[in-house]
């Protein structure tokens, strides 16, 4: 099968997801615009070379329905040969847009072809597309279906990690993205985005609070105890884990995910049409994988991704380097450290969600763009990441320098 | 035309009165012969150019219509056998909705009255009673609705309580006209709302007095002769926040999904279909919606469970509360005033009952402190009642003074009957039994609240053996529904007779039992109580014992139940059941653990200060976290589903064997006290009706299973092999 590339990858700073965020003015589709605009012009390509773009969204609803990658296509003047295509697996959308788009290279289907992902999250609201899963009662009757949060509780009720534990790692979160900005570690990758009239709105992370501590965090309330128990999802959540008495609740703003605006895009082709269009490959697309696990606890895919990502590429535990995974809540990483006896210092070296956010269907390219160019900072070589998915899933991706 | 159910009465202005009054029945319900008359009424009402409108209303003064004839509905098919296809039995049950919906509609099509093309003819319902289920949807069905102004009508759509769904379009209108969320409570909770209540829902349109509800309901009819459903017009909205797909109800939906959840613990398929019918029936036109809605209804009507349901918890029920184990040809006992024995925490409970069911109680005692406090006991519930605005302050009162407290004998001189509840002694029991009897009247029936000690022994100290009998109450006796009527080897069918007809005075229900150790509730519960205490013992986790329990319906889970009744309670019994056996004593395994929590830790239970549980001050109570440092979590945990399954056949392998033991003499009286002695599973029917559904045989080879893996005690009976082997069913027209 033919190898794919990443030639490039780009995104743009994270804009708090409020109306009083930094990206709040700009339309969903022109984030997507300009990073796309973004690889065409640092890598001086012809768009007609492009086949496919395929971006992430989870919200497509409103301004970010109708297929948004094609409509960013047309709005960032590529040639209209190249076609775009809208993909959802909720959280790992924008990874998942990556490994089709490598897909398509390993088939023969596409030379070169563009993954991503938008979120505009202060624009279109989470939950805007509704859904039969949690509303129809048939559906959410079969699935127990519970809240995010919720299921981010009980993993830490099931696998022991207090409000202490979770708080420091969020704590560590804001220190390491701090860190990293303030040693140019994003560099490489970030695209201000700009305002119609050309001018810089937003040129880094919004939400880090580098003096972020565990006494700021001890005072915040945990965010899902009122609808787990109030609304009976810690009651739902217990009927399927039987084992446990009680849900304690430790997650809260601060030791989870940020919710903001941000579009990501990278450059995905063959060596062929690399060559063709004079690009130097920056890491290689070893393998990938999905899965599916329970629904109810939800959030521990990653654990299964990773393991299935590393069978499919032939390779174990050790011959991995660094870990992402994205930062949904904080149990969700320490479980997966945990689980596979990983290291804090392997994993999210430069920070993550806790600090940065998560714009839904972007974070996965972003999180990708990130090892790719820690990768080549640290010259280590191989990288997996991987996200927790809604609906009790796992994406993970395997990359290696070339 | 002639009717056999309802009388039609046309007046010149072309107005019918429809008045529902079933020949022979104390209620209107929906039974074939008015289903047959109201179906050729609606025909001729959409046809019958004389006709201009229509006046519903009953001949009853007992209500309106109280629903579907369950009797009916309990041989698991509407008109059809049970074998009929799933299109024969959806057509059988759409037939109530069709009729309904050419009521509203006169027949013309939904696209016509929506673009304002056609009009229906005006009904309007004049509701002078209670209207529940088919009774309340008929009335939904009527385009204008006027109920009598009495704050005792009930009005709802209880099906829910037998596992079935309003199926006379409920779960549509209700939606439509009191809002999603109001429906849905009304729907999943089966619990009747008053004419006030209803007004404020927007479910009907005027409160008046009672005398006046037909003359307006036809004043109504007259002055709007064109009549449209608000679900027929154009541009209708749902009230307060849109169907399913208006992102406002989503909230609602997933809130209510949840706590449907954690009420029902996916034992009550009844509940998820109705919040299904809301939300699926919400997205669609009105035909459309009545359809999904009947189709949910037959999937419930024709399953075991729903069969099951309808079974023992109403049919069974009020045959057993009618007396159907009273001895045929014993006249009814007068009961005006009966003497209650000792004034403990039981006797003082059964004054109560007593008291609330219209009998003067002689409450007597050693000490009349004692006997006072019994009937403070009365006073607290009756001021709590009248607190909460559920008991009116006379009527208390009135009650409060039939109780007389006394330590005098010659006050039981004119009792009509004797209820003992002294402690349990033979010595103290015979001295009670010598004194009574010597100052009551020689044929009042002397009946004994033990627990522990057997009738016919008891009866040995009576002079009037054939006059003594078992009543044994369950703990607390205000709130627990089941009664069990022990005769002892001698007792006559005046006691047995007298015993039933007093269980019906204080409206609880009865079962006879054999006069036996524990008779029935008491030969099932501890062994269920101890299997979760062998699974502490064992290691597996607190949690997992408590939630299997609940999941598999049980109220509370078997530990906290130990807790409340009290583990040096279970001690006490241990040790005098070892003592009178002897040798013949069997280790019921649990012996180690009641020692070391009652005699090692004093962890005896919750009115001690804690046992499995803690019971932190102002705090929910939860597993005491010390119990894993003396009985070690085992490695292996079970699943949630060996854990449920060993809880459920604990109680089946039990309540089986008293059943071929012949303590409880049929499946009925089984499944009764199961469900209203110790709160067995509800859903089940009763542990006799699930082994019926999952059939004998697979009981059998379960049971057997679970016999190898942790011991001989989950043997089946040997008499439930045999029936397994003939292929018999416990129910015989099942």
């Amino acid at each position: 099968m033919t190898d794919a590339f990443i030639y490039d990858a780009v995104r743009t700073p994270r804009g708090k997801g409020k109306a009083d965020g930094s990206l709040h003015e700009i339309t969903p589709v022109e984030l997507a615009t300009q990073v796309l605009q973004a690889v065409r012009d640092r890598n001086n390509i012809d768009t007609a070379e492009i086949d496919d773009v395929v971006m992430g969204c989870v919200s497509p609803v409103g301004e970010q329905g109708a297929v948004i990658p094609r409509t960013a296509v047309l709005n960032a003047g590529f040639a209209e040969t190249t076609a775009g295509v809208h993909v959802d697996r909720f959280c790992a959308s924008a990874l998942e847009a990556i490994n089709l788009a490598a897909a398509k290279v390993k088939a023969g289907e596409a030379g070169m072809t563009i993954g991503g992902g938008v979120e505009s999250m202060s624009r279109v609201p989470m939950g805007s597309d509704g859904g039969a899963w949690p509303t129809d009662p048939a559906v959410a009757f079969k699935t127990y279906f519970v809240p995010q949060g919720v299921s981010a509780d009980l993993i830490a009720t099931k696998y022991g990690f207090s409000r202490d534990d979770v708080d420091a790692y969020a704590v560590e979160s804001h220190k390491r993205a701090a860190k990293s900005w303030s040693e140019g570690r994003f560099a490489k990758s970030i695209v201000p985005v700009k305002d119609v009239l050309g001018a810089e709105v937003l040129a880094h992370d919004e939400t880090i609070r580098p003096n972020t501590d565990m006494q700021s965090l001890g005072g915040l309330p945990p965010s899902f105890a009122m609808i787990g128990e109030n609304f009976g999802f810690d009651a739902v959540a217990l009927q399927k884990h039987a084992e446990i008495e009680r849900i304690v609740h430790v997650h809260h703003a601060g030791n989870s995910s940020g919710i903001v605006d941000g579009a990501a895009a990278v450059l995905i082709g063959n060596a062929e049409m690399g060559k063709k269009l004079g690009l130097k490959p920056r890491a290689r697309i070893r393998a990938a994988a999905s899965i599916g696990t329970e629904p109810t606890i939800m959030l521990t895919g990653p654990e299964f991704a990773a393991q299935k990502v590393l069978k499919n590429a032939g390779m174990t535990k050790k011959d991995i380097d660094l870990w992402e995974l994205n930062e949904a809540f904080a149990a969700v990483v320490l479980r997966f450290m945990q689980a596979l006896d990983i290291d804090h210092s392997d994993i999210n070296v430069n920070g993550g969600a806790i600090a940065m956010g998560h714009p839904l269907g972007a974070t996965g390219a972003m999180i990708l763009g990130t090892m790719v160019d820690e990768l080549e900072r640290s010259g280590k070589e191989t990288a997996l990441i991987t996200l927790c998915i809604g609906g009790g899933m796992g994406t993970a991706t395997i990359i290696e320098r070339v | 035309m002639t009717y056999k159910a309802m009388k039609v009465e046309i007046d010149s202005d072309g107005i019918a009165l429809v008045t529902i009054d079933l020949p022979g029945q104390s209620m209107n319900v929906w039974n074939a012969d008015l289903m047959a008359d109201f179906a050729a009424f609606v025909e001729d009402f959409a046809k019958n150019d004389k006709i201009t409108g229509a006046v519903i209303t009953s001949g009853k003064p007992s209500g309106f219509l109280a629903g579907a004839d369950l009797r009916m509905l309990g041989s698991g098919a509407v008109g059809v056998g049970k074998d009929a296809s799933p299109k024969q039995q959806f057509e059988a049950a759409f037939n109530l909705n069709r009729m309904l919906r050419m009521l509203e509609t006169s027949g013309k099509p939904a696209k016509a009255l929506e673009k304002g093309e056609a009009y229906a003819k005006p009904v309007a319902a004049a509701v002078n009673g209670l209207a529940l289920g088919g009774g309340l949807e008929l009335v939904l069905a009527c385009h204008y609705r006027v109920v009598a102004d009495n704050p005792k009508i009930q009005l709802g759509v209880p099906e829910v309580q037998v596992g079935l769904l309003p199926g006379g379009g409920g779960t549509q209108r209700l939606p439509r006209l009191a809002g999603l969320q109001n429906a849905a409570m009304m729907a999943t909770q089966g619990k009747p709302i008053d004419p006030k209540t209803a007004l404020g829902y927007g479910i009907v349109q005027e409160v008046v007095p009672a005398g006046e509800v037909v003359a307006k309901a036809k004043a109504w009819v007259k002055a709007n002769p064109k009549a449209v459903q608000p679900w027929d017009k154009k541009g209708f909205k749902f009230p307060g926040g849109g169907g399913a797909m208006d992102p406002r109800s989503v909230q609602f939906f997933m809130a209510a999904n949840a706590m449907a959840q954690r009420e029902t613990n996916h034992n009550y398929p009844a509940v998820q279909y109705i919040l299904s019918c809301l939300y699926e029936g919400s997205i669609v036109p009105f035909d459309t919606a009545i359809r999904i809605e009947s189709k949910y209804f037959v999937k419930l009507l024709t399953s075991p469970q729903t069969r099951n349901m309808i079974r023992t918890l109403f049919i069974n029920k009020q045959a057993a509360e009618k007396g159907e184990q009273r001895p045929k040809g014993v006249e009814k006992a007068v009961l005006k005033k009966v003497g209650v024995l000792g004034a403990g925490m039981m006797g003082a409970g059964i004054a109560y009952v007593t008291a609330k069911g219209g009998a003067e109680v002689v409450l007597l005692d050693r000490d009349q402190a004692y006997a006072e406090k019994g009937k403070g006991y009365s006073v607290g519930l009756v001021e709590k009642a009248v607190s909460r605005g559920k008991l009116a302050k006379d009527k208390g009162d009135e009650m409060l003074a039939r109780i007389t407290p006394t330590t005098d004998y010659n006050a039981l001189k004119d009792v009509d009957l004797i209820i003992e509840a002294v402690f349990e002694d033979p010595d103290v029991k015979a001295d009670v039994i010598k004194k009574t009897e010597a100052v009551i009247g020689k044929d009042v029936i002397f009946a004994s609240n033990t627990s522990t000690l057997p009738i016919t022994g008891l009866a040995k100290h009576s002079e009037r053996p054939e006059q003594f009998i078992g009543i044994h109450f369950f703990s607390p006796v205000d709130k627990m529904p089941l009664v069990e009527i022990i005769p002892g080897a001698r007792s006559g069918d005046k006691a047995l007779a007298t015993a039933l007809d007093y269980v019906a005075m204080i409206k609880k229900t009865p079962i006879v039992v054999k006069d036996t150790r524990g008779f029935y509730t008491n030969r099932v519960v501890p062994p269920y109580l101890n299997e979760a205490m062998l699974m502490v013992a064992e290691g597996i986790k607190p949690a997992l014992i408590e939630n299997a329990a609940k999941l598999l319906g049980m109220p509370v889970g078997p530990l906290a139940l130990t807790d409340e009744t009290s583990l040096e309670l279970g001690l006490r019994i241990m040790n005098s059941t070892k003592k009178e056996l002897g040798a013949d004593y069997k280790p019921s395994g649990v012996e180690d653990l009641l020692e070391t929590m009652v005699t090692k830790l004093g962890r005896k239970g919750r009115k001690s200060g804690g046992g499995f549980y803690e019971y932190p001050e102002g705090g929910k109570k939860h597993l005491w976290q010390g119990l894993s440092d003396y009985f070690p979590l085992a490695k292996d945990q079970p699943t949630a589903d060996e854990a449920k399954e060993r809880i459920l056949y604990a109680q089946l392998v039990a309540a089986a064997q008293c059943y071929a033991d012949g303590i409880v003499s049929d499946p009925q009286s089984a499944d009764l006290g199961a469900i209203f002695g110790w709160g067995f599973a509800p859903w089940t029917g009763g542990p006799m009706s699930y082994i019926d559904t999952i059939g004998v045989d697979s009981f059998v080879r379960k049971a057997e299973s679970l016999a190898q893996k942790y011991g001989a005690r989950f043997a089946p009976p040997a008499k439930f092999r045999e029936m397994a082997e003939k292929k018999e069913t416990l129910y015989k027209a099942a």
